[in-house]
């Protein structure tokens, strides 16, 4: 073991080309698996939207979007969504100039916010079920619920991720130099932000052509 | 900062804060050594062994079908099991054979062609390969569990509702293939990261090998293709277990969204099968030819175009569903067009070959074999693009014949001509010749036999998919003969299994470095390879490199073969490279989605939840993990890896300021205890 350890002490002071980020692209590894998987991502909202589009105005029994949504109310936390995306930045920016007290600070203020968005999602989805609209009941019941509850998912795995580096901050675990862990989060962020943005369109904002004409 | 020295006492003395669970694991032989590995090599050798296993599986699942259908109403299967072993071929062989074994392919042989020492990611690649055995093994634990899937490798909607198919066998097809589904993707991922990022100095993408650029080109289509199934089975997983009514009729939803979402998929998939054997054999054929290959940027091309034209053809598979004559047409019309950049790859194949000095070797035949077999499937395949004939040939054995010719003649033929070509780089050994060429033979005749007869058996209006026909139909010699074909396959995979398994074992390891005169660079590394590829990595001047350092032409243009200048021996100790160290948690992450998918299959939520949270739990310990060597850059860290890349590079990065001494204004929390441990 010890010409092994003499010899990486070695190759620490001159690390060959291999070594250190140093990539044909001039991208991290880790940031293009981000893009990578975020273009997979892509396709997997796509399809779930092109169903969501599909199944628009073929549901044969109500509710009907217009008699259930209250569009206010999803306004007002969809901005909410969106606020989180500027304090992102802002942690992100934090971190980058070395600023950790206020990344914590930003970090939680964009989790806070991401929560807030799933705790009116949560409630948004029990008022319908009150009001009879369930996964079961229509075809607008089964492809509102999947597609809006898949980005629900997606932003709560998103606040796993966003406490996890607040935590390790927390233990001083996450300093400057890996400033980059932060942006690969926030891409994701930022992302499942802008699905939202369709989101909100295509589900709530484009009335249905005809509602419960029988195909 | 004692974490400075940690790299000379990290096996004497670990760190104190680490708990015994996280510290990696060391071995890297024997059992421990493949299960906890993330070396590249070795996780190509055992996707290549699973999907060879399950080859097996399918074949037999094959030759039941073709002994069931040997005789007008055959006995041996029930209609039940007929359906359960035609669904469960299709599968094998598509996600848990050809798949895989072009895994196991692009694992092994990436790194070592565009002269890198791992894949980006090494142990996100032991994720994909124990994924994918835990889906296999998934799937496959059905037969004993009440009942194998049953609704064809397609599973069309609505017959695979709980209406009309309540058993659980669709269930363990939907969330096998969900899981097979996660290793895909995420092995395409780490490829094309690999591939885009980890070239050796001077390998510009057009010096690339042109098998590098088919695996680009199969993963980056993995990885759009398969979210789409992704959706599709989730919804069909909505439908199943909490009564969604995506594809209920009665509710209004509509069964050719399936298909829609199903194709979209099933298309690139056909090119996610064949790709990777065009590019074995776009290897295979200049170097037995001794001739550069034919058109190498027109190669490229063809292959970014067919990736490119994949995803606009489904809809031929759909052409009796009454899309109505418009998107018929368009359909036609781009299938028809589909086949310009493969028909353009297959005249430089033979191209290469002209005027070269060929040499029959075993590989090359397979190779050959390649070209001749898939021209015939392509041929046939042109046939369904045109509609009116096409709706004649639905559902019949045409269409058998078809795609068996491009994924048995093609994608088979390639990858065992890939086999015998690269199996003295892997194993050290060079496969029996001998043996090697009977097997081909064999295997040639048997595939004719086989499917040949098919295009007439579907023309004379046999239906597929049905477990018997009728004496009447005037086929039975046909499926006779066909069996007959099926049994001969079987012969020659027996003599290649005696070859691998016992004549080659009896020569000694040490197969030449080049032992077929190679053009890329893994020919340069000993056999098998050493656990660090390259001593020194590699820089590129050309494409073919290795050619070019080992031959130049003369004036009349005549091949000089260079005095071999044997390099000077490297002053570089292998024991400094450094490698990726072994990982428990792969597996322990990979593990948790079959608890997962048990607990969806019988509706017992607790089960399920509990995989979830063991594979959340994997999935964190191998983000928190510590790095066997401190300055550990080759080491994969994904988003959440924060912690491994803090504990792992932060006294690399300079022997003074560690995590607690950032150049900003230190503030009250950034001093607190908890750092002094670091």
């Amino acid at each position: 073991m010890s010409e092994h350890a003499s010899t990486v002490v070695d190759e620490h002071a001159a690390p060959g080309p291999e070594h250190g980020h140093v990539t044909n692209t001039g991208v991290s590894n880790e940031k293009m698996a981000m893009w990578a998987f975020l273009g997979s991502e892509c396709l997997l909202f796509g399809a779930l939207i092109s169903t969501y589009f599909l199944y628009r105005g073929r549901s044969v029994v109500p509710p009907y979007p217009k008699d259930i949504y209250n569009i206010p109310y999803t306004s007002v936390s969809s901005f909410v969504l969106l606020m989180s995306s500027l304090t992102m930045v802002l942690a992100l920016a934090a971190i980058q100039r070395g600023d950790h007290r206020r990344f914590r600070l930003w970090i939680l203020a964009t989790a806070l916010l991401g929560s807030s968005f799933i705790a009116g999602q949560v409630y948004e989805f029990t008022s319908f079920i009150r009001e009879g609209l369930t996964i079961k009941t229509n075809l607008f019941g089964s492809s509102f619920f999947v597609l809006t509850g898949f980005h629900g998912v997606h932003v709560t795995l998103g606040i796993v991720m966003l406490l996890s580096l607040w935590s390790l901050s927390i233990r001083g675990k996450l300093p400057q130099e890996k400033s980059e862990v932060v942006e690969i989060a926030g891409l994701y962020w930022h992302f499942v932000d802008v699905v939202w943005i369709i989101l909100f369109t295509v589900v709530y904002l484009i009335p249905s052509p005809t509602h419960g004409y029988v195909h | 900062m004692a974490t400075v020295l940690e790299p000379t006492t990290i096996e004497a003395t670990p760190v104190p804060r680490e708990p015994a669970l996280m510290r990696r694991p060391k071995a890297t032989t024997g059992f421990w050594g493949w299960v906890t590995t993330v070396d590249h090599k070795k996780i190509g050798i055992l996707y290549g062994v699973t999907a060879f296993i399950f080859f097996l599986v399918g074949g037999s699942e094959a030759l039941l079908i073709r002994l069931q259908l040997a005789q007008p109403n055959g006995t041996i299967l029930s209609a039940d099991a007929y359906n359960q072993v035609f669904t469960m071929h299709g599968t094998t062989m598509i996600f848990l054979v050809v798949m895989p074994i072009t895994t196991a392919f692009f694992n092994y042989l990436i790194p070592l062609m565009i002269g890198a020492r791992d894949v980006a990611f090494p142990r996100l690649n032991a994720f994909s390969y124990w994924t994918f055995l835990c889906g296999a093994l998934f799937i496959n634990s059905s037969f004993v569990l009440g009942g194998a899937p049953n609704g064809g490798w397609f599973g069309y909607a609505p017959n695979t509702s709980i209406t009309f198919s309540p058993g659980h066998n669709i269930d363990f097809w939907v969330f096998g293939l969900q899981i097979l589904g996660i290793a895909s993707t995420v092995g395409s991922i780490n490829f094309i990261i690999t591939i885009l990022n980890m070239r050796a100095p001077g390998m510009t993408l057009m010096k690339m090998p042109i098998f590098i650029w088919m695996a680009l080109v199969t993963s980056f289509l993995m990885m759009f293709a398969m979210p789409i199934i992704t959706v599709a089975l989730f919804l069909l997983m909505f439908d199943r277990l909490f009564g969604a009514n995506f594809f209920n009729p009665a509710a209004g939803g509509d069964p050719l969204l399936w298909q829609h979402l199903f194709w979209l998929f099933g298309h690139p998939e056909v090119y996610i099968l064949i790709l990777p054997a065009m590019g074995m054999v776009s290897e295979i054929l200049p170097v037995f030819s001794r001739k550069p290959l034919f058109g190498y940027p027109v190669m490229v091309i063809s292959g970014v175009a067919i990736g490119f034209m994949g995803w606009g053809v489904w809809v031929h598979h759909m052409f009796a569903t009454g899309l109505g004559p418009v998107a018929v047409s368009a359909f036609s019309i781009s299938t028809m067009f589909i086949a310009v950049p493969t028909g353009v790859k297959i005249f430089n194949w033979i191209g290469t070959m002209w005027g070269g000095s060929i040499k029959f070797t075993t590989a090359m035949l397979f190779a050959v074999g390649f070209v001749a077999m898939f021209t015939i499937g392509g041929l046939s395949g042109v046939t369904h693009a045109v509609s009116p004939h096409d709706r004649q040939q639905t559902d019949t054995y045409y269409v058998v014949a078809h795609f068996h010719y491009v994924l048995f003649g093609g994608a088979l033929f390639g990858i065992m001509g890939g086999t015998y070509y690269w199996y003295p780089k892997v194993f050290g050994r060079l496969l029996d010749e001998g043996l090697g060429k009977i097997h081909f033979w064999l295997w040639f005749i048997g595939f004719n036999l086989t499917f040949g007869p098919m295009h007439l058996i579907g023309l004379q209006g046999m239906p597929r998919r049905i477990y018997t026909y009728d004496k009447a139909l005037g086929v039975g010699w046909l499926n006779m003969m066909s069996t007959i074909g099926a049994f001969i396959i079987m012969v020659s995979v027996l003599v290649f299994l005696y070859n691998a398994l016992v004549v080659t074992r009896r020569q000694p390891v040490g197969a030449p470095n080049d032992p077929w005169d190679g053009r890329t660079l893994e020919w340069t590394l000993p056999s098998p390879v050493p656990d660090y590829n390259f001593l020194e990595v590699p820089v590129v001047h050309s494409l073919d490199d290795f050619w070019h350092q080992k031959y130049t032409e003369d004036d009349s243009g005549r091949l000089v073969k260079l005095s071999v200048s044997e390099a000077p021996p490297s002053d570089i100790d292998p024991h400094s490279i450094h490698l990726p160290s072994p990982s428990y948690f792969p597996l322990v992450a990979a593990t948790g989605l079959p608890i997962m998918a048990y607990g969806m299959t019988y509706r017992v939520w607790l089960v399920a939840i509990f995989g979830a949270v063991w594979l959340l739990g994997g999935l964190y310990a191998w983000a928190l993990e510590p790095s066997a060597e401190p300055h550990d850059p080759d080491d994969d860290h994904g988003p959440a890896d924060a912690a491994e890349l803090v504990g792992a590079t932060a006294p690399a990065l300079g022997a003074g300021p560690g995590p607690d001494a950032e150049p900003a204004e230190p503030t009250a929390t950034d001093a607190t205890p908890s750092q002094e441990g670091e």
